[in-house]
C-alpha cells in the first residue's frame, strides 16, 4: 500500500461509500495527499465537487500496481480549498472546471482562468450558488508566447471535418508548432446539472449520451457506481453481455481510428478497408442487441436486452470476417514506407508525462503506462478471461496505431471466449432503489481509457453524479506531444489521441 | 498492397447497389436520391456538417455515410470543409449556449440558396438535454430548419432517407 493511503488511513472513513473507501480529511491531509500524488506515490483518478450536504471537494487516487483506490473529501464551507494543481499540473483543468461550475476557489492555483464557462450562460456557478447573471464579458487570455517571427493560427470551434467542436490556438515559428493551447467547453450541455434529481433510468440515459463513441463504457461505469451504492449483485449473464458489448465497441472504434489516422496521412486505402470493418461490427452489434452503438443496452442492475437468437452466430461470423481481413491490413500498414514516414517519430509523448498525467488507453500504453481498468482494479468477467494489455514505449503516432492493432487482436480473443462461455440466467437484477441513500464509485475501461463515475443517491434518486472521461488527462498531453512538430502533422497527432470533446465538456 | 488493390478490382463492390435484393429499402433510397439530386442541383450537393453540441453519436453515423456500404458520393452528395462551399448544413446536437454563436456564424457564411437539416432527437428540441442552463434547445431555436431527421442517433439509412425528403421538398 502506497504511502498516500497510509497517511490518510487514520482519517475518518465514510461508511456509506462503496466499494472503495472514502475519507473525510483535514486541509493538512488534503495537502499531504496532493504532495504524495505529485511525488508519484499514486495516480490522480478524479477531482470534483459537491454542493450538498455541505460544499465539498473530492479527490480520487489509485495505486497503479495494486489497484487500491481511495477518495479523499475536504469540506470547504468557505468555498476555498488548497490547490492540488499547484503541485500536480494534471489537476489544474479539473480545478478550473470546479471553479466555473461551483465557484469554489483552489487557493494557490497557477491558472485561475475559467474552464467550460465560455461566458455564454445566464448563470454563474450553475452547480453551486447559481448567481443569476451572465459572467462579466472579458476576452479569454491565451497563454503568452514570446519569440522572434511567431505567428498564431486559430482553429475552430467549427473544424473542417465531421468532428466535434473545440478551439485550438497554435503559435508557430514557420511550420513548427511552438505552442498549442486548447480551449474546450463548446459542447458543454450541463449533464451534471441534469443528473441532479434524476431517476436512475433517466440518469443512465444521460450517462449513455455523455460521449457517444463510448456509450457502452459510460453505461457500465455508471452502472458500476449505482450497483456499488445500492449493493446490487449483477447476474453473471449480464456481466458477460455488457462486456461483450464493451469489446464490440472497442473493436468498432479502433477500426475507425486506425483508418482515420491513415487517412490523415492521405492513405485512403486503409481508411476504406477499416471503414468496412467498422461497419460490419456495427451491423453485428445491431443484429445482436438491436442498436448499432448499443446505446441504453447497459442499465444499472444488468443489461436491458438479451442477445438476439441469431446474435451469437452473427458475432461468430464477424470474428471470422475480421480474422480474414485484418491481418492483411496490418501488413499493409507495416509495409507502406510512405505511411510509416508520417507516423513514426511524429507526436512523441514522453513516458514521464504519460505517467504523471495518468494517461489511459492507447495514449498511456504507447508511452509505457500499462494501466488498464480491466486488470486493475479489474471487474468481472475480465478476471475469468485470458487477455494481455499491450504496452510500447516509443510514444509516437505509430505506437498509438500499434497499440490499437494489438488491442483489436485481444478483443477478438475476448469476444470469442465470452461467446463460448456465456452463462445462462437472468440478464438483470431487480433494481429497486426505493428510498435508498448511498454513494458509489465505478470504473470501466472504454476504448480510450478508464471512465470514472461517482454517484451520491438520495431517496432512490441521483443527487449528484460526476463522470470523468479519460480525455481530461489526455487533452493536456496532446499539447505536449505536438510541440516541435509541423502544423500539417497536427491532424495526424490529434486523431492518434482521439480525445473526446463531449465526454470532456459534459 | 498489390493483393488488396487487385482484389478490389476483381471482386464485386460492397456498395449496396440500388437493385440489391437483400436490402431493397436502401436500393430504393439510392435511386431516389440520384433522381432528385440531379433535377435540383445537377449532380452536386455539398454538405457541411456542424456539431452544435451533440454527444458525437450522430457524427459517427454521418461518417458511416462515406463508407463502402453507403458510399454517399455516388449520388453527388459530398461533405465539404467550409460552409462557404456548402448547399446544406447538417446540424447535430442540442444547440449549446457555448456553440450558438459559432452556429449562427456558420449559417451566415453559407451562401444562398441553402438548407438546414437538423439531425437526431436532440437537434429537434434539445432532447434529453432540454432545460439545461447550458442548452438553447433545438437547432430551430437558432437557425431556420428545413428538415428534421430523427433517431438517437439516426442510422445511415435514415440519414439517406432524410436527404431525399429534403430534395423532394425543396423542389
Amino acid at each position: 500500500m502506497p504511502a498516500l493511503f497510509d497517511t490518510i488511513a487514520k482519517a475518518e472513513r465514510i461508511e456509506s461509500h462503496r466499494p472503495w473507501p472514502r475519507y473525510a480529511v483535514t486541509a493538512a491531509s488534503w495537502r499531504q495527499a496532493a504532495h504524495d500524488i505529485a511525488a508519484g506515490g499514486a495516480t490522480l483518478l478524479g477531482l470534483w465537487a459537491d454542493a450538498a450536504p455541505l460544499p465539498t471537494v473530492h479527490l480520487a487516487a489509485i495505486d497503479d500496481p495494486t489497484g487500491d483506490i481511495a477518495v479523499f473529501s475536504l469540506a470547504c464551507a468557505d468555498g476555498q480549498f488548497p490547490s492540488v494543481g499547484a503541485l500536480h499540473p494534471p489537476a489544474i483543468r479539473l480545478e478550473r472546471a470546479i471553479h466555473s461550475l461551483y465557484g469554489y476557489v483552489a487557493v494557490g492555483t497557477p491558472d485561475p482562468r475559467p474552464w467550460l464557462d465560455l461566458g455564454c450562460w445566464d448563470v454563474r456557478h450553475p452547480l453551486g450558488a447559481r448567481i443569476a447573471e451572465p459572467p462579466a464579458q472579458s476576452a479569454y487570455q491565451f497563454l503568452p508566447v514570446e519569440g522572434e517571427s511567431l505567428h498564431q493560427i486559430p482553429v475552430g470551434p467549427v473544424h473542417a471535418g465531421i468532428i466535434e467542436p473545440g478551439h485550438f490556438r497554435f503559435t508557430a515559428a514557420g511550420e513548427t508548432v511552438a505552442r498549442l493551447e486548447e480551449r474546450l467547453g463548446y459542447v458543454h450541455k450541463g449533464i451534471e446539472s441534469l443528473m441532479a434529481g434524476a431517476s436512475l433510468e433517466q440518469a443512465a440515459r444521460l450517462a449513455a449520451r455523455t460521449s457517444g463513441d463510448s456509450t457502452v463504457a459510460y453505461g457500465i461505469a455508471f452502472a458500476h457506481a449505482v450497483e456499488a451504492a445500492l449493493g446490487i449483485e449483477v447476474p453473471p449473464r449480464a456481466q458477460y453481455l455488457r462486456t461483450l458489448m464493451a469489446e464490440l465497441e472497442r473493436l468498432a472504434n479502433h477500426f475507425g481510428d486506425i483508418g482515420a489516422i491513415c487517412n490523415d496521412a492521405s492513405f485512403a486505402l486503409m481508411h476504406a478497408h477499416c471503414g468496412i470493418l467498422r461497419e460490419v461490427v456495427l451491423r453485428a452489434a445491431n443484429a445482436a442487441f438491436g442498436h448499432r452503438l448499443m446505446m441504453d443496452c447497459t442499465v444499472p442492475g444488468g443489461v436491458a436486452v438479451d442477445l438476439s437468437l441469431d446474435g451469437a452466430a452473427g458475432i461468430d461470423e464477424l470474428l471470422r470476417h475480421i480474422r480474414r481481413r485484418f491481418p492483411r491490413l496490418v501488413e499493409l500498414y507495416d509495409n507502406t514506407a510512405s505511411l510509416q514516414d508520417r507516423t513514426a517519430e511524429t507526436g512523441v509523448l514522453r513516458a514521464d508525462l504519460a505517467r504523471q498525467f495518468g494517461a489511459a488507453g492507447f495514449v498511456g500504453r504507447a508511452s509505457g503506462r500499462a494501466f488498464d481498468a480491466r486488470k486493475t482494479p479489474g471487474y468481472p468477467p475480465y478476471d475469468a478471461l485470458a487477455f494481455t494489455v499491450p504496452v510500447l514505449t516509443a510514444g509516437d503516432v505509430n505506437a498509438r496505431v500499434w497499440i490499437r492493432i494489438r488491442e483489436v487482436e485481444q478483443s477478438i480473443a475476448l469476444v470469442e471466449q465470452m461467446l463460448a462461455r456465456l452463462p445462462a440466467g437472468p440478464i438483470a437484477a431487480p433494481l429497486d432503489a426505493g428510498a435508498a441513500n448511498g454513494e458509489g464509485l465505478g470504473l470501466a475501461e472504454g476504448f480510450r481509457g478508464d471512465v470514472l463515475a461517482w454517484v451520491r443517491l438520495d431517496g432512490g434518486r441521483v443527487a449528484r453524479c460526476h463522470l470523468r472521461d479519460p480525455s481530461w488527462f489526455q487533452w493536456p498531453l496532446l499539447e505536449a506531444a505536438i510541440e516541435g512538430n509541423i502544423v500539417a502533422d497536427f491532424p495526424l497527432c490529434n486523431k492518434s489521441f482521439n480525445c473526446s470533446y463531449s465526454g470532456h465538456d459534459l | 498492397m498489390r493483393r488488396t488493390l487487385f482484389e478490389s478490382l476483381t471482386q464485386p463492390p460492397l456498395t449496396e447497389a440500388p437493385p440489391a435484393a437483400d436490402d431493397a429499402a436502401l436500393a430504393e433510397l439510392a435511386a431516389g436520391v440520384e433522381r432528385a439530386a440531379r433535377r435540383r442541383l445537377g449532380r452536386s450537393l455539398a454538405i457541411r456538417q456542424v456539431d452544435a453540441g451533440s454527444c458525437n453519436g450522430c457524427e459517427l453515423e454521418i461518417h458511416a455515410l462515406n463508407n463502402a456500404f453507403y458510399d454517399l458520393e455516388r449520388f453527388g452528395l459530398r461533405f465539404v470543409a467550409s460552409p462557404r462551399h456548402a448547399d446544406v448544413l447538417l446540424v447535430s446536437g442540442p444547440v449549446t449556449r457555448n456553440m450558438r454563436e459559432a452556429l449562427e456564424r456558420t449559417y451566415r457564411a453559407t451562401p444562398d440558396p441553402k438548407w438546414v437539416v437538423a439531425v437526431g432527437h436532440c437537434a429537434a428540441d434539445g432532447g434529453i438535454f432540454a432545460g439545461s442552463y447550458a442548452v438553447v434547445g433545438g437547432v430551430n431555436a437558432v437557425v431556420p430548419v428545413d428538415l428534421h431527421i430523427g433517431g438517437c442517433p439516426p442510422t445511415p439509412s435514415a440519414l439517406l432517407k432524410g436527404l431525399i425528403a429534403l430534395l423532394e421538398g425543396a423542389r
